[in-house]
């Protein structure tokens, strides 16, 4: 089923989208443009909200929450002890991107990747219109997927947790024996 | 509402995210960038989710998964970042040219 532009633009669900896909797209521009970094990380707080919300909108409850504690409760929280350790200049004096001969490139490749990437969907997608869930995805169908067909993958990543949290000690520790010696 | 406005988004978020990875100078920022990146792809797996219907929910597990794993990718990068910075009085990745000659 194919959906005109009138069609588009009088559901009331797309108005919802665009007033989270909009503020989305700004808070995204701004973590990589904003001339101060914690300017810079509260826009990410932006951004993942908005793609909290539009995971609510589209009925997958679970991850729009998950992805509110876990990113917005504690990444962002670790950006911003990050900052405070490797102590970030806080004015917005120092630029903190690169020179315009080195933005020009990437500005180039980024359009251009947009671009390849909406004519590929565009192409095979067109306009399919998708149904809005009539009810959200239960948290108890997503663990018992989680727990039945998904069950390895998910110790795997129980496992990589593991090792990232070893990992980080054993990074960000110092040596002893480099501290008794100097 | 289309699936296309969804992956539109999701692709406007992605090249967003790459231009940051491409000129950020501070590491902190760079790994914020890696995250709009993540967070793009996160958008396509759920509403390609919604869109096929699957009674096993690949695209929103996988998500949950990325989101595992973006958190300990965080974690060790922050690690790592703070180990330079103690070792080069710098978090910025256009002054760790040590190894460029």
């Amino acid at each position: 089923m194919t959906v005109t532009f009138t069609d588009w633009i009088t559901e009331t669900a797309n108005w919802v989208f665009l007033l989270i896909a909009i503020p989305t797209l700004v808070g995204a521009f701004f973590v990589v443009t904003a001339r101060n970094v914690v300017r810079a990380v509260l826009a990410l707080v932006v951004t993942l909200a908005g793609t909290a919300a539009l995971f609510m909108m589209l009925g997958a409850e679970f991850v729009g929450w998950t992805v509110v504690l876990v990113y917005i409760g504690a990444v962002v929280i670790l950006f911003l002890m990050g900052i405070m350790i490797t102590q970030a200049p806080m004015t917005t004096k120092t630029d903190l991107s690169q020179p315009m001969s080195m933005r020009a490139p990437a500005i180039l490749l980024s359009v251009v990747l947009f671009g390849v990437i909406a004519w590929a969907v565009t192409v095979s997608f067109g306009a399919e219109a998708i149904p809005l869930p009539d009810q959200a995805t239960s948290t108890a169908s997503i663990g018992e997927v989680l727990f039945t067909n998904w069950v390895i993958p998910f110790e795997a990543v129980s496992f990589v947790l593991l090792a990232a949290l070893i990992g980080g000690i054993a990074l960000a520790r110092r040596d002893p024996a480099e501290e008794e010696a100097s | 509402m289309t699936i296309l406005q969804f992956i539109l988004l999701g692709a406007a978020l992605f090249s967003i995210g790459l231009y940051g990875v491409l000129t950020r100078k501070n590491a902190v920022l760079v790994l914020a960038s890696v995250e709009v990146m993540l967070a793009a792809v996160n958008v396509n797996l759920v509403a390609f989710d919604v869109y096929l219907g699957d009674a096993s929910s690949a695209g929103q597990v996988m998500a949950l998964f990325i989101i595992a794993l973006a958190a300990a990718e965080v974690g060790i990068g922050i690690a790592i970042v703070l180990m330079i910075f103690r070792n080069r009085r710098s978090a910025n990745v256009d002054e760790l040219d040590v190894m460029r000659y």
